[in-house]
C-alpha cells in the first residue's frame, strides 16, 4: 500500500465537487481510498483518523485543497492524484470560460436585486455569516450547511422574524417555494396544502404522498430540527405558520416535526388556534391528546398526515381517510403471512438502513411497541455499541455524522448501505432487511440500476444458504421526479423486493414478519 | 420581503453548484455564487471591522471621492536629486516595500549594481556590488519619496524623472523614462550598453522632453488613460494606445522647442518604438491621484499595492505609512522562447499602483489585444474585471470600458472586502529572469498574495 498527497493552494471547490472527485478517483482499479478536501481542521482530523493524513501534510492551511490517494503501488496512487487534477481542472474551466458569475452574495444582490431568497450550503463556519448579511439585505434563508452553532441559529431567527423573514433551517435539507424544488426536494404537484417541517425527508414524504394522491402543494417550509426546542422557540415554525395563513392558496396545513418542547407547543398552539385553517400535526412518538388541545388533528404516520390533509381540502370526513389506511393494512397481512413462511427457523432480526432521517425515526416509533428493543444509532436508550455493526434488531440512520463525515450523504452515494446490505444479508438470523429509497432533485439519480444488483446478490447469498431473505423497500418520490418512480419501482420489484411507497407501510410489514416468526416458533414449540 | 409567495421565486445559490441547476432545470431562477472561504483574520480585529462598519464606508467613500477628484497633469521633468523629497546622491530607491541588500532578489540586486555604476560611483560591477553589499548606500522604497518605478524601479540620484503633478489637490509624483524592452536595468540588467542607454536618455532624451513638456504646458494624463483604455490599453501591461497618444501630444511642442531635427527623429524613434513608453506616465498618474486619499482614518481602501521581487506590500489610506507584506507570488505566464517558470523572478515592481486605482488588471475588459495573458478570449478578460468589482469600493467616473458598455472601470480596492470575500487584487505583469541580467522573459497576470491584505485588515483593526 502507498499513500501519495499533494496540496493545491488559491482555489475553493464546494464539498459536493469534492465528494463527487473522490468517487472519481475511488473507481480506479487499484485504489484503495482517497480524499479531496478544503484542509480545515475538522477535515483534516477525518482524513487523519481514516490513516491518509501523511505527516507533512498536517500543516495545509485552510483554504488549501488536500488530495490523498492510497493506492496498490505509487504509480497507481499517482495516477489518481493526476486524475484528481484533471476532473478538478476540467471543472475550473468550464466555470471560467462561461458568462460571469457572482463571487460573492455582495455581487450577486448588486446584479441580481429582485432576488427573494437565497440558498446557503457553504461550510457550517461560514453559513451564519452568509445567512446574517442575507436577512440584513431583507432576503429569506434557506440555510442547508450543518454544523451552525445553535446561538447563531437563534440569533439569526431573531433578527429575521421581526422582519418577516423566513430562515429555513440549520440542516434544512428541503423545501418547495412557489413550485420550485430547492435542495433535496422532489417535483410535486402545486395545490392547496402547505406545510412546515422539522424533519427533512419527512417532508419529502408528506409532499409526495400528497402529490400521488391528487392533490398538491402550495409551499413547503423547512425550519431545521432545532427550531422546536425551547431554545429556539420555534421562531421559523411561527413565521411560516404566519405565511401559510396569509396565503389564499393555502387551504390546509400539515406540520411535521419530532415533539416540541411544552413551552414551543404551546406557542405553537395560539398560532394554530388563530390560523383560520385546519392544521395536521405529525409528532413522532408525541402525545395524540396534547395536538388535539393545540388546535390540530393528530396523524401518526407521514403517510396518514398526507392522507388527512387530502381528506380535509376535499372536504370529507379525516376518519375515512384513516379507516382506508387501516384497509390497505390489512392487504399486508396476507404479504406477511406469505414471507414469514419461508424463513429459516434461526432468521429472527429485522435490519432497518435508512438514509432518510425521519424514517428511520418513524419506523423506530411504529416498531418499539410491537419489537421491543430495537438497537439504533439514533435511540439513546438503546444505543448500537458500534453503528457499524448490527445487533439483534437494529435501525441505522445511514445519514448521521458518523456515516457522513467526509463522505457524501447516503441519498446520494449508495456504496456505504450496498456493502451494509451484503453484511446484513450474509448474517444468518436476519430475516428482514428494510430499506428506503428518496427520489426527487439532490438524491442519487440511478437509485435502481445502483440498488438492485445488490439485492439481488443479497437474496443470492441467502438463499445459497438455505435461507430466504425477506427485502422490503419504501420508495418516496413522484412520477415527475428525474428518476422516473415508474421504472425505479418496477426494476426494485424484479429483484422480488416487496416495493411500498411508504416508510410506515414497509415498517409495518416488517413488523408483522417478525412477529409471525415469533407465533410461529411458538406454535411449533408447543 | 413577506410577499415571498406572490412573487416569481428568485434564488442566490451559495455553496453545493447542482442546487443551482436543479432549481434552474425545475423551471425556477437560480444566480449561483462562485463563492470562497473568507481570508483567516482573527476573530476580535474582524468583530472591531464589523463594529466599525459604517465608519469605514463613510472613510472609503470619502478616499474614493478625492481618486474620482484627481487631476494627474504631465508638467515638467526634472533630475531626481532636485525634485524627489528627501532623495540625496547616495540613496537608491527601489520598487515595493522596505528591504534589505540581503534580502534583494537577483534582479533589484542588478539594477542597484547599474544605478551604482550610472552614478559612475563604480567602475565595475564587483566593485559596486562589494559597496552595496557594505552599506555605502541607503535604500528607500520609492513609494515612500513620491515616486513608483516598474520592476525593479531603481532610481537614482542623476536620473531624470517625469513630475505629475495632481492639479486638483497640489501633490506631485515621480518617475524615470521608460528604456524599452531587452536588456533594460529595470529588470537588473547592467552590461555596457545599459547604461550607455541611459546615459543618452540623460542626456539627449530627457532634455528634449523636458523642452517640449514645458513648452506645451503640460499635458493631461487623465484625458490620455481614458481615451487609451477606448482604444485597447489598460495602461499597465498594454500601452501602446497611450505612448501614441502621448506622441501626438508632445510632437508639436517638440518640434517647436527642440532645435535640432536629429534630435526631434531620433526621440520620436525611440518613443514610437517602445510600446511601454506610456507606463511611466499612467504609473505616476495613478501614484499621483491616490497619494491625495493617503491619511484618511478608518479608510480601508489601498493606497499602494507594490512588490520589491521578495516582498508583496500594500498600504492603506487608513494605516499611515505602514506596509504589510507577505512573500511575492510568482506570476502566471507566457514565457518567451527558451524559458520557463522556473526562470522567472517572484513579482516585482510598482507598476501595480495601476491596479490600485483601478487600472491594468482591473481594467483588462478593455485589451482585448492581450487576453492570451488570461485564457485567450475576450470573455475570460471581461470575467475578471467583474470579479474586480466584487472588491472594489466604486466605479471610475471617467476611466471606462467600451466592452461593458461604458461601466466605469472597478476602482478603489477595500482591503475588507478582499478578506471577506476571499478575492485578491488581479494584476497585470511583467516577468523577469530571477538573475540579474538576463532581463524579461515573459508577461502574464498574478494574483495578489492574500497575507498582506489579512495583516492590513488587522492592522486597521489595531486603530479603532
Amino acid at each position: 500500500m502507498k499513500i501519495k498527497a499533494k496540496v493545491v493552494s488559491g482555489r475553493y471547490f464546494d464539498s459536493v465537487s469534492l465528494m463527487r472527485v473522490a468517487r472519481e478517483v475511488l473507481q480506479m482499479p487499484g485504489v484503495e481510498d482517497a480524499a479531496v478536501v478544503m484542509a480545515t481542521a475538522k477535515n483534516k482530523e477525518i482524513v487523519d483518523a481514516s490513516g491518509l493524513l501523511l505527516p507533512e501534510f498536517k500543516n495545509a492551511a485552510e483554504n488549501d485543497l488536500l488530495i490523498c490517494v492510497k493506492a496498490d503501488n505509487e504509480k497507481t496512487a499517482d495516477a489518481g492524484l493526476a486524475q484528481a487534477e484533471t476532473v478538478l481542472s476540467a471543472k475550473t474551466k468550464t466555470g471560467e470560460t462561461g458568462a460571469f458569475r457572482p463571487r460573492s452574495l455582495a455581487g450577486a444582490l448588486a446584479e441580481h436585486p429582485d432576488t427573494n431568497l437565497v440558498l446557503i450550503s457553504v461550510p457550517g463556519q461560514y453559513a451564519s455569516a452568509e445567512a446574517r448579511k442575507t436577512l440584513e439585505a431583507g432576503r429569506h434563508v434557506m440555510l442547508f450547511s450543518d454544523n451552525v452553532p445553535l446561538e447563531d441559529e437563534i440569533a439569526l431567527k431573531q433578527l429575521a422574524a421581526p422582519k418577516g423573514l423566513l430562515v429555513m433551517g440549520p440542516d434544512c435539507g428541503t423545501a418547495i417555494i412557489n413550485g420550485v424544488p430547492l435542495a433535496f426536494a422532489n417535483v410535486v404537484r402545486r395545490g392547496p396544502i402547505g406545510c412546515v417541517a422539522a424533519a427533512g425527508t419527512g417532508l419529502q414524504a408528506v409532499t409526495s404522498i400528497i402529490s400521488n394522491l391528487g392533490s398538491g402543494i402550495s409551499q413547503a417550509i423547512g425550519t431545521g430540527g432545532r427550531d422546536i426546542k425551547k431554545a429556539v422557540g420555534g421562531l421559523a415554525f411561527r413565521t411560516g405558520l404566519t405565511m401559510l395563513k396569509n396565503d389564499p392558496d393555502t387551504r390546509v396545513v400539515v406540520l411535521t416535526a419530532k415533539p416540541p418542547d411544552p413551552e414551543v407547543l404551546e406557542i405553537l398552539s395560539a398560532e394554530i388556534k388563530q390560523l383560520g385553517k385546519p392544521v395536521v400535526a405529525l409528532f413522532f412518538g408525541g402525545d395524540p391528546e396534547a395536538v388535539r388541545k393545540a388546535g390540530a388533528i393528530p396523524a401518526s404516520t407521514l403517510e396518514e398526515a398526507a392522507h388527512l390533509a387530502v381528506a380535509l381540502e376535499a372536504g370529507e370526513n379525516p376518519e375515512m381517510a384513516v379507516n382506508r389506511l387501516v384497509l390497505h393494512e390489512k392487504n399486508l397481512e396476507e404479504t406477511a403471512n406469505e414471507t414469514s413462511a419461508h424463513l429459516a427457523p434461526n432468521q429472527k432480526y429485522l435490519r432497518g438502513l435508512f438514509c432518510g432521517g425521519t424514517f428511520s425515526q418513524e419506523a423506530l416509533t411504529l416498531l418499539k411497541p410491537q419489537l421491543g428493543k430495537i438497537h439504533s444509532n439514533i435511540s439513546p436508550d438503546a444505543a448500537l455499541p458500534d453503528a457499524w455493526k448490527s445487533v439483534e434488531h437494529t435501525i441505522v440512520d445511514l445519514g448521521e455524522d458518523e456515516f457522513t463525515v467526509g463522505r457524501p450523504h447516503p441519498m446520494i452515494d449508495f456504496s456505504l448501505r450496498n456493502r451494509r446490505i451484503l453484511e446484513e444479508a450474509a448474517d444468518p438470523e436476519t430475516a428482514v432487511i428494510l430499506l428506503d429509497v428518496v427520489l426527487g432533485y439532490g438524491s442519487n439519480m440511478q437509485p435502481a440500476e445502483e440498488l438492485s444488483p445488490v439485492l439481488m446478490k443479497a437474496m443470492e447469498t441467502a438463499e445459497s444458504s438455505g435461507r430466504h431473505l425477506a427485502v422490503i423497500v419504501s420508495v418516496t418520490g413522484t412520477p415527475g421526479d428525474p428518476q422516473n418512480m415508474d421504472h425505479v419501482v418496477n426494476t426494485l420489484k424484479t429483484t422480488s423486493a416487496i416495493v411500498l411507497s411508504s416508510t410506515a407501510a414497509a415498517a409495518k410489514l416488517a413488523g408483522k414478519i417478525i412477529s409471525r416468526i415469533d407465533t410461529n416458533r411458538s406454535t411449533r414449540h408447543e | 420581503m413577506s410577499d415571498l409567495f406572490s412573487s416569481p421565486l428568485n434564488v442566490i445559490n451559495i455553496g453545493v453548484e447542482s442546487f443551482d441547476q436543479s432549481i434552474r432545470d425545475s423551471g425556477g431562477q437560480s444566480i449561483h455564487v462562485e463563492w470562497r472561504p473568507p481570508a483567516g483574520v482573527s476573530p476580535e480585529a474582524l468583530e472591531r471591522i464589523r463594529a466599525n462598519a459604517d465608519r469605514i464606508e463613510q472613510a472609503n467613500a470619502e478616499a474614493l471621492k478625492r481618486v474620482q477628484a484627481g487631476k494627474p497633469m504631465l508638467v515638467g521633468m526634472d533630475k531626481a536629486v532636485d525634485v524627489i523629497p528627501g532623495m540625496g546622491k547616495t540613496r537608491f530607491l527601489h520598487a515595493g516595500p522596505p528591504i534589505t541588500w540581503d534580502r534583494m532578489c537577483g534582479p533589484l540586486k542588478g539594477a542597484m549594481i547599474g544605478a551604482v555604476l550610472y552614478e559612475g560611483l563604480a567602475a565595475s560591477g564587483e566593485e559596486a556590488e562589494k559597496q552595496l553589499a557594505e552599506g555605502a548606500y541607503s535604500f528607500a522604497p520609492c513609494h515612500e519619496h513620491s515616486s513608483v518605478g516598474p520592476m525593479a524601479g531603481v532610481v537614482s540620484a542623476s536620473m531624470p524623472v517625469f513630475i505629475i503633478e495632481n492639479t486638483a489637490f497640489g501633490n506631485r509624483a515621480f518617475c524615470t523614462q521608460n528604456e524599452g524592452l531587452g536588456k533594460v536595468l529595470r529588470y537588473g540588467a547592467y552590461a555596457p550598453e545599459v547604461i550607455e542607454r541611459l546615459k543618452w536618455m540623460e542626456n539627449e532624451l530627457y532634455p528634449a522632453l523636458k523642452a517640449a513638456i514645458e513648452h506645451s504646458g503640460g499635458i493631461d494624463l487623465k484625458s490620455i488613460i481614458a481615451q487609451a483604455l477606448h482604444m485597447g490599453d489598460e495602461v499597465h501591461n498594454r500601452n501602446r494606445a497611450g505612448t501614441s497618444l502621448l506622441l501626438r501630444a508632445l510632437t508639436p511642442s517638440l518640434v517647436r522647442a527642440v532645435k535640432d531635427r536629429e534630435i526631434i527623429a531620433r526621440v520620436i524613434e525611440f518613443i514610437n518604438g517602445n510600446d511601454h513608453f506610456f507606463l511611466n506616465l499612467s504609473m505616476p498618474a495613478c501614484k499621483a491621484v491616490l497619494d491625495a486619499a493617503q491619511d484618511i482614518p478608518a479608510a480601508s481602501m489601498l493606497v499602494a499595492m507594490a512588490r520589491n521581487g521578495t516582498d508583496f506590500g500594500i498600504r492603506l489610506s487608513g494605516t499611515g505609512t505602514d506596509w504589510f507584506t507577505g512573500p511575492a507570488p510568482v506570476p502566471d505566464a507566457l514565457f518567451f522562447p527558451g524559458f520557463t517558470k522556473d526562470d522567472a523572478n517572484p513579482d516585482i515592481g510598482d507598476s501595480a499602483i495601476t491596479e490600485t486605482s483601478g487600472l491594468g488588471g482591473f481594467a483588462i475588459a478593455a485589451a482585448p489585444a492581450i487576453v492570451q495573458f488570461v485564457g485567450g478570449s475576450a470573455g475570460d478578460a471581461m470575467n475578471y474585471t467583474y470579479e474586480m468589482y466584487e472588491i472594489a469600493i466604486g466605479e471610475n467616473d471617467m476611466y471606462r470600458i467600451p466592452a461593458l458598455d461604458f461601466r466605469g472601470t472597478p476602482t478603489g480596492i477595500d482591503a475588507v472586502r478582499v478578506v471577506e470575500k476571499g478575492i485578491t487584487p488581479f494584476i497585470d505583469t511583467g516577468v523577469a529572469h530571477k538573475d540579474a541580467g538576463v532581463g524579461q522573459v515573459g508577461a502574464g497576470v498574478v494574483s495578489a498574495p492574500i497575507e498582506p491584505f489579512v495583516k492590513a485588515v488587522e492592522g486597521l483593526a489595531g486603530r479603532f
